[in-house]
């Protein structure tokens, strides 16, 4: 068994021959077909793909919200495949997830959302948590929001308050789904600015599903999947940037 | 732990209007229950202050005895039997029955608990009884409850005027000679004090060998129980010998178990009861709905279910407890309305205050645990 310290080279997400099934018996249909895919640290990557096509399936079994059933899966070292669900909730907590409704607490201010993602580690519980969180509601640039409930906050500053709470206690994967999906040209492209630019400082890798062309130029790596396969390598050729 | 966001308190303050409604539901829950326990108590206790105003250490009464509304007698031998036992000191017997009373105004006739006493013995602890004893010590006189309702007569008020009054009671010629105060209870809306000879006049079908209850008191120093268990042991099973307190406790189980009262009560409170179950059950159930998504949300994060669960149980006991104070403050403003109004002995008891807290808190917990069903079903893989 490989620990978190593994070298920079080992991958951070490593999936090997994956298949996965919806449903029991004789309505049993299966979503992913053979999946191999690694990605190494500090990596940016977009999966796209149509709709259906089961990259928000795979987004959920690498974030360790539903468990693989057949072939491997290895997050940080670690094999996810059958994991225990008390595994599994130790896994997330070392993912940030972005998603695309923001998600936060409503009955919580800016500040108050950051710091739930803090209060999950122990050894935050004994620093600034609130000068944590408002540094990095600064460097997404919301510092003068912090006690904002989401209700009067923006689309595009929410998501910010999304990524803030995703990255404050840095982690090794942040995981995105359509992240601007609901925002107008100018927030989303700001959006990913702030996630690239604060991946890249906190060397974290990023896997991003999107629809959204106009995002595509921050990627290292565009991945395509269509049918429950992935297609690899299709970047610069088929996909028109935004 | 405190350095912790308290999830439960700003998801709970969050949205005043919402807390506000649960805290008048649960408040309302709470008052109810109060009314309800607060009348049944004062009720029993009305029913067991004669018992409890008796001048004695322990009872000997007919085991078929439940109430004074229908005494079953036994023989006076029994009690005499008694008197040769180490630690008993003097015995004394009662009598008991409902008759007429005629009102002398307006010559209806009505129920009364007559109290049939040897005058020359101390039977109440009650000193304007045992002033007048003398009084009753003539054939057909009476003292009479000046608390009994007033459709029996004015009777206080024409005594006090006049000093003397006549009336019927079982359609016989009786004088009143006094008043005293005891109070009115579900046996009695009112009550009259003769002694034995004229008690045994009033009820001529009474066989004059045969008491209703009899009062045993001690000698100074010695031990009730083991004088209770010892008497226990030495007679036969025609008779029941008891504490005072448990004399009471018969009373007061008659009215709750053999009568409906005891049921109408605790049903009022469990309609209450039910009513906060609902109200809060609602209130989780909303508040969980609403925050489906954020809970998954936290469950993706990295939140075990562990952690929601207890925010969930935290919610139900803030509202527990911000519902609860409100409610004993207005159900102590109820009781003292209810008090002037009926004339019945309520008040707040602490044993009740922590009764219903509990029950608000089993209430509001319980509702958590049906609203819990909704929380499982956040499911982090379905929020992508």
């Amino acid at each position: 068994m490989q620990t978190l310290d593994s070298p920079a080279t080992e991958p951070v997400i490593s999936v090997k021959n994956l298949n996965h099934y919806f449903g029991k018996g004789s309505l049993k249909k299966q979503v992913l077909f053979d999946i191999n895919l690694d990605i190494n640290p500090g990596e940016i990557v977009i999966m796209t793909g149509p709709s259906g096509s089961g990259k928000t399936t795979l987004l959920t079994m690498l974030g360790g919200l539903r468990s693989a059933q057949d072939g491997s899966l290895k997050i940080l070292g670690q094999e996810i495949r059958s994991a225990s669900t008390n595994k599994l909730t130790k896994l997330r907590k070392q993912i940030g997830y972005i998603f695309q409704a923001h998600n936060l607490m409503t009955f919580l201010t800016a500040k108050q959302n950051v710091r739930m993602s803090l209060e999950l580690h122990k050894e935050m519980l004994n620093q600034n948590m609130d000068a944590l969180s408002i540094a990095m509601l600064e460097a997404v640039g919301l510092g003068d929001r912090a006690n904002y409930y989401p209700e009067n906050l923006s689309g595009g500053q929410k998501q910010r308050v999304a990524i803030a709470r995703a990255l404050v206690s840095h982690p090794k994967i942040v995981l995105a789904d359509e992240p601007t999906a609901a925002l107008d040209k100018k927030s989303g492209r700001d959006v990913v600015e702030v996630m690239q630019r604060l991946a890249q400082e906190q060397g974290c890798t990023i896997l991003l599903v999107t629809h959204d062309n106009r995002i595509l130029d921050i990627a290292d790596r565009i991945i395509y999947m269509e049918d429950g396969r992935l297609v690899t390598n299709l970047a610069d050729q088929t996909i028109p940037q935004g | 732990m405190f350095r912790k966001t308290p999830l439960a308190w700003l998801q709970v303050t969050r949205e005043k209007t919402r807390l506000a409604v649960a805290i008048a539901g649960i408040a309302f829950a709470d008052i109810l229950i109060f009314v309800q326990l607060g009348f049944r108590d004062a009720l029993f206790d009305s029913a067991i202050k004669p018992h409890l105003s008796l001048h004695t250490d322990l009872v000997l009464i007919n085991p078929q005895f439940e109430t004074f509304a229908a005494v079953k007698s036994f023989k006076r031998d029994r009690l005499y039997q008694t008197q040769g036992f180490a630690g008993v000191e003097s015995v004394t017997s009662l009598h008991i029955d409902i008759g007429r009373w005629r009102n002398p105004t307006n010559r209806t006739t009505r129920g009364i608990l007559i109290f049939g006493i040897d005058p020359g013995s101390i039977t109440f602890n009650l000193p304007d009884v045992n002033q007048n004893l003398h009084q009753i010590q003539m054939f057909n006189h009476a003292l009479f409850d000046q608390s009994s309702r007033p459709e029996y007569g004015d009777i206080a008020l024409i005594f006090k005027k006049e000093s003397t009054l006549e009336t019927e009671l079982n359609k016989r010629n009786i004088q009143v000679s006094g008043v005293f105060t005891l109070g009115t209870s579900f046996t009695a809306d009112g009550n009259v004090i003769v002694s034995d000879s004229t008690f045994m006049n009033l009820f001529p079908e009474r066989k004059p060998d045969e008491i209703d209850v009899g009062l045993i008191n001690l000698k100074p120093g010695a031990d009730i129980k083991q004088v209770q268990s010892m008497l226990k042991a030495a007679l036969p099973d025609d008779v029941k010998v008891l504490t005072l307190a448990e004399f009471a406790e018969i009373e007061k189980a008659y009215w709750a178990n053999a009568t409906p009262i005891g049921f109408i009560f605790a049903f009022g409170a469990i309609i209450g009861f039910i009513v906060g179950l609902i109200i809060v059950y609602q209130i989780l159930y909303s508040d969980v709905s609403d925050h489906l998504a954020e809970y998954a949300t936290l469950k993706a994060m990295g939140y075990s279910d562990g952690y929601l669960v207890g925010v969930l149980i935290q919610e139900a006991l803030l509202l527990a407890i911000l519902g609860f104070m409100p409610g004993i403050i207005l159900a102590n403003g109820m009781y003292s309305l209810a008090q002037s109004a009926t004339l019945l002995p309520i008040a707040m008891t602490t044993d009740r205050a922590v009764f219903v807290l509990g029950l608000t808190i089993v209430m509001c917990t319980g509702s958590g645990a049906i609203a819990l069903r909704k929380l499982q079903s956040a499911d982090p893989a379905d929020i992508f």
